[in-house]
């Protein structure tokens, strides 16, 4: 490899990897709701501040210099930054395919005609339920009419709509319902994505873990749904992983494909990356693009099977599921490297079933309700609270 | 659409919600849409930048034949164009 790319030597060395084609710009932290599930980290309060426009066009050029060719802005709510749509016509100019995954909130007629005007190719729209009433209380904001207006808004002006609705054990018997809704409103794709147990969603886990009966009825509800639906729209079911018996093959390995960005700089190869420790993860204010993907510790430190410890060492399906989430492995046993606990090969695949077993438990009625703490929900005063 | 339908004198387009873009980082076309990406082989990639929806197979098989020194092509473009439209790749105009 040219151009000052580190080349491995090391017979155990990670491989090199090729273009992160995935680029996700997490553009704000900032955000109108205060959902209990968000992926964002709880400790996102003591973030520093946002990267100025400036930055935001420069990594887009790098990174697009690199070969990424897929992008997503996301946040927070990325339509609270007001330099969005230059982000936009920039990311378009150097040919990205756009997706802009909002919330909705402050999407309104000037926006979207600016937006689409700028190149924006594509809108992922969340719900939190298909009703007024859960919708507004699992984000802690009124915005369920909002929303259903946006959705009309992104019709109008002809973007491709994916729904994204994150299901846990207090929607996802409102399936039918749901997709019933996407189908009304126009969307070409529906994304029923179970909660990943990160973030916010980690610190809810308890409340939020569906019963498996719950999941195997969703599952059954859109296997019917897609059976009938009168028209394309797909549907893409998001398997809670709890569930399973072997892992997701989680970014497709650790600095494979994909590379985020932080609202404050930071470079990770996965959204929560950040909480795993002993790495360090390259700031873009002052590390190159291409150093952040070829050079870094963080990035190279999960590539390859190098890191790998018994079961997944010597199992055949490493190949396949790279081992599963090095975050979920850290979460659930305090060791990134160990298998995701997911796999039931895992000598801590117990501490799985065991979060399972209390959820079927409580749909039973055999735990108390008192025993339930309150839901915390995503926001700056709680996250400060949690993190003094 | 079913393949009855697609003929030599069929003219395919890129179906609307898809954008085909050559990507010299991987060496091939891809076929972009929401949050998702379709890395396409040579042919399949030198068949689909022909498809603007004027061309006709037919043209579009020729010009490949010239460009490529070659002949007989017309069954892979055909099968290939009626793959695409299954999978909602391409769209044919009459």
């Amino acid at each position: 490899m040219a151009g000052g790319v580190a080349v491995n030597t090391a017979a155990d060395a990670a491989p090199t990897p090729g273009p992160p084609l995935w680029l996700l710009l997490e553009l704000t932290y900032r955000c109108p709701l205060h959902c209990a599930f968000c992926y964002n980290p709880t400790d996102f309060a003591r973030s520093g501040p946002e990267l100025a426009t400036d930055d935001w066009l420069r990594v887009l050029r790098e990174a697009r210099a690199l070969g990424s060719v897929q992008l997503g802005l996301s946040g927070g709510e990325p339509l609270a930054r007001d330099d969005l749509e230059v982000i936009v016509a920039e990311a378009h100019r150097l040919g990205f395919y756009i997706n802009l995954i909002t919330s909705g909130v402050g999407l309104n007629e000037t926006r979207i005609r600016a937006l689409k005007a700028a190149g924006l190719d594509h809108i992922q729209l969340s719900f939190q339920d298909s009703s007024r009433q859960m919708n507004d209380f699992l984000s802690s904001t009124r915005t369920f009419d909002l929303k259903s207006k946006v959705a009309a808004l992104i019709k109008q002006y002809d973007f491709p709509m994916v729904l994204n609705v994150v299901l846990h054990r207090l929607n996802i018997d409102h399936v039918e319902e749901i997709l019933e809704m996407a189908d009304r409103m126009g969307a070409e794709y529906v994304e029923l994505a179970n909660t990943q147990f990160y973030g916010w969603a980690w610190h809810n886990r308890e409340q939020l873990m569906p019963s498996r009966s719950q999941v195997e009825r969703a599952e059954e509800t859109t296997r019917r749904f897609r059976e009938r639906a009168g028209r394309p729209m797909r549907i893409f079911f998001v398997v809670p992983d709890y569930f399973e018996r072997r892992p997701k093959a989680c970014m497709n390995g650790l600095g494979s494909i994909f590379l985020t960005v932080t609202p404050d700089g930071t470079a990770l190869p996965c959204h929560a990356a950040r909480m795993l420790p002993g790495l360090e993860f390259p700031n873009v204010r002052s590390v190159s693009m291409r150093e952040v993907w070829f050079e870094s510790s963080g990035f190279n430190h999960f590539r390859g099977d190098r890191w790998m410890k018994e079961p997944c060492r010597s199992c055949p399906e490493k190949t396949r599921d790279f081992g599963g989430c090095r975050c979920q492995a850290y979460l659930l046993t305090g060791d990134a490297a160990n298998a995701d606990p997911v796999c039931d090969l895992s000598p801590h695949h117990g501490l799985v079933t065991a979060v399972v077993n209390r959820a079927e438990r409580a749909d039973h009625a055999e735990r108390p309700r008192a025993e339930e703490k309150p839901l915390v929900f995503r926001s700056p005063a709680n996250s400060s609270t949690l993190f003094p | 659409m079913t393949d009855r339908s697609i003929s030599a004198a069929s003219r395919p387009v890129i179906e609307r919600r898809f954008r085909l873009q050559w990507e010299a980082a991987q060496n091939a076309h891809v076929l972009l849409y929401p949050e998702g990406m379709i890395k396409l082989n040579g042919s399949a990639g030198e068949i689909m930048k022909r498809c603007d929806g004027k061309a006709t197979i037919a043209e579009i098989t020729a010009d490949l034949e010239q460009a490529f020194s070659t002949t007989g092509l017309s069954k892979e473009v055909m099968a290939f164009v009626v793959l695409a439209v299954e999978k909602q790749w391409l769209a044919v105009l009459p």
